[in-house]
């Protein structure tokens, strides 16, 4: 019988696949990279690609992957999957959105976050009110 | 029977009152549901990253990357405050937004300065009005955040610090511990602290780094980050639907103490009054 190791591919999102695998076949940065059972420690990145995995009695599945991070360790493969397409231009347009949000929190006048404070702002002055009713019922009397 | 018309709309409007939190209470339960599930389905990932983030403590790379490493001075800090979109979820936010507060206040003491990103609208509205430095901030993650939604907000983090604007990036967020119990939690995302509780890998060995280590590192800690503001993310919304579902029970049973009280006040009402025509009824009798 040939030799196995154990296969984990994670997403942030959820767990794709967990189970035993003879070979693993995965689309590294460097080229497409076949790994055995007792393969040395590596730790890779992927492009996005097709992973193929030859489970325990010569079953094929493959699984697309929109690239990550490979941990190889001599029994057990870990394949950290990413849940959306990456790439430097792209993170760095998210980037720069969230900086404009963040901008936009602080000036914008109109919208709802306006509203929320607004209406923190009226609860605090109902209050307020409420309490010089009060004051002013007592010193009538 | 002056008063008891008045008591019988007070006591129509409260129970639609109740109809609508009991509503809420029931969509919360059923939201709360979903996101414990999907706090459950994120958790794989984490340990699994987590987990190569310790095994690399241990392999003693030629390359050390400025994530890992502790500056001596500190100037400025950043943090990652995730709180929830809507209100009416009890104490959650505030109770939060205090310990952030309070540990903001203690680097404040030290004379050292504070920028903020936010997550949720809550929070942006909050750290708005305490015309803080904020860097970046996402809104409306919805009842399913993705990743792909923090990605921007992290990543601006992450840049400054890389630019050695600030020098330590924390993140608040509630701890989802059960539904009952929310608590808030003040982590440190960077530098990474290594936990050295593992004892079976001392020996000295080092991966291969396909292309290189710095590549392969820089992609590995960036994603490490991201999935730790992604688990924050996903435990409170999974803190903001219980805490919204147990405040909502709380409101509705206390319109049923109202509602019964003021039930109690309209059937005295309506009792002295026919007492009273009675009585009027038989003194004039007697009277004729």
């Amino acid at each position: 019988m040939a030799m196995t190791m154990h296969v984990d591919i994670v997403s942030a999102e959820k767990s794709i696949f967990s189970g035993t695998a003879e070979v693993v076949v995965a689309p590294a940065l460097m080229g497409e990279v076949g790994i055995h059972p007792r393969h040395t420690q590596m730790l890779t990145p992927l492009k996005p690609g097709e992973v193929r995995i030859t489970k325990q009695g010569g079953e094929e599945e493959a699984i697309y992957v929109s690239g990550g991070i490979m941990e190889v360790q001599p029994h057990v493969i870990t394949i950290l999957s990413d849940t959306a397409v990456r790439a430097h231009d792209l993170d760095e347009a998210a980037a720069q959105e969230a900086k404009l949000r963040a901008e936009q929190a602080l000036t914008d006048r109109s919208g709802e976050i306006d509203l929320a404070e607004a209406q923190s702002q009226l609860a605090e002055a109902v209050a307020q009110l409420q309490a010089i009713q009060r004051l002013r019922k007592k010193t009538n009397r | 029977m002056a008063g008891s018309k008045e008591i019988r709309t007070k006591i129509k409007s409260i129970k639609n009152t109740q109809k609508i939190t009991r509503a809420m209470e029931m969509v919360a339960a059923s939201k709360m549901r979903k996101a414990q599930e999907r706090m459950s389905a994120s958790r794989p990932y984490a340990e699994k990253i987590r987990n190569v983030i310790r095994h690399l403590a241990f392999a003693h790379p030629e390359y050390k990357h400025p994530y890992l490493q502790d500056r001596a001075e500190v100037k400025r800090v950043g943090y990652i405050v995730i709180s929830s979109d809507r209100g009416l979820c009890g104490g959650l936010n505030n109770n939060m937004f205090k310990l952030a507060l309070q540990s903001m206040k203690e680097w404040q003491g030290k004379g050292v300065q504070i920028d903020f990103c936010t997550i949720g609208q809550k929070a942006a509205v909050f750290f708005k009005r305490l015309k803080g430095n904020m860097r970046a901030s996402t809104m409306h993650l919805g009842d399913a955040p993705s990743v792909t939604d923090i990605i921007g907000s992290v990543k601006v983090m992450l840049d400054a610090y890389d630019n050695g604007e600030i020098d330590r990036l924390f993140l608040v967020h509630n701890e989802f511990v059960n539904t009952m119990t929310q608590a808030p939690r003040v982590h440190q995302l960077l530098p990474v602290a290594a936990d050295e509780d593992d004892k079976d890998l001392k020996y000295h060995w080092d991966y291969i780094y396909e292309p290189d280590a710095k590549t392969v590192l820089d992609g590995l800690l960036v994603r490490y980050m991201e999935s730790l503001v992604y688990q924050g993310v996903v435990d409170n919304a999974a803190c903001e639907q219980s805490a919204r579902m147990v405040a909502m029970k709380s409101a509705s049973d206390n319109a049923g103490n109202i509602i019964g009280e003021l039930q109690l006040a309209y059937n005295k009402a309506r009792q002295a009054a026919i007492t009273q025509e009675i009585s009027e009824i038989v003194s004039g009798a007697a009277a004729v």
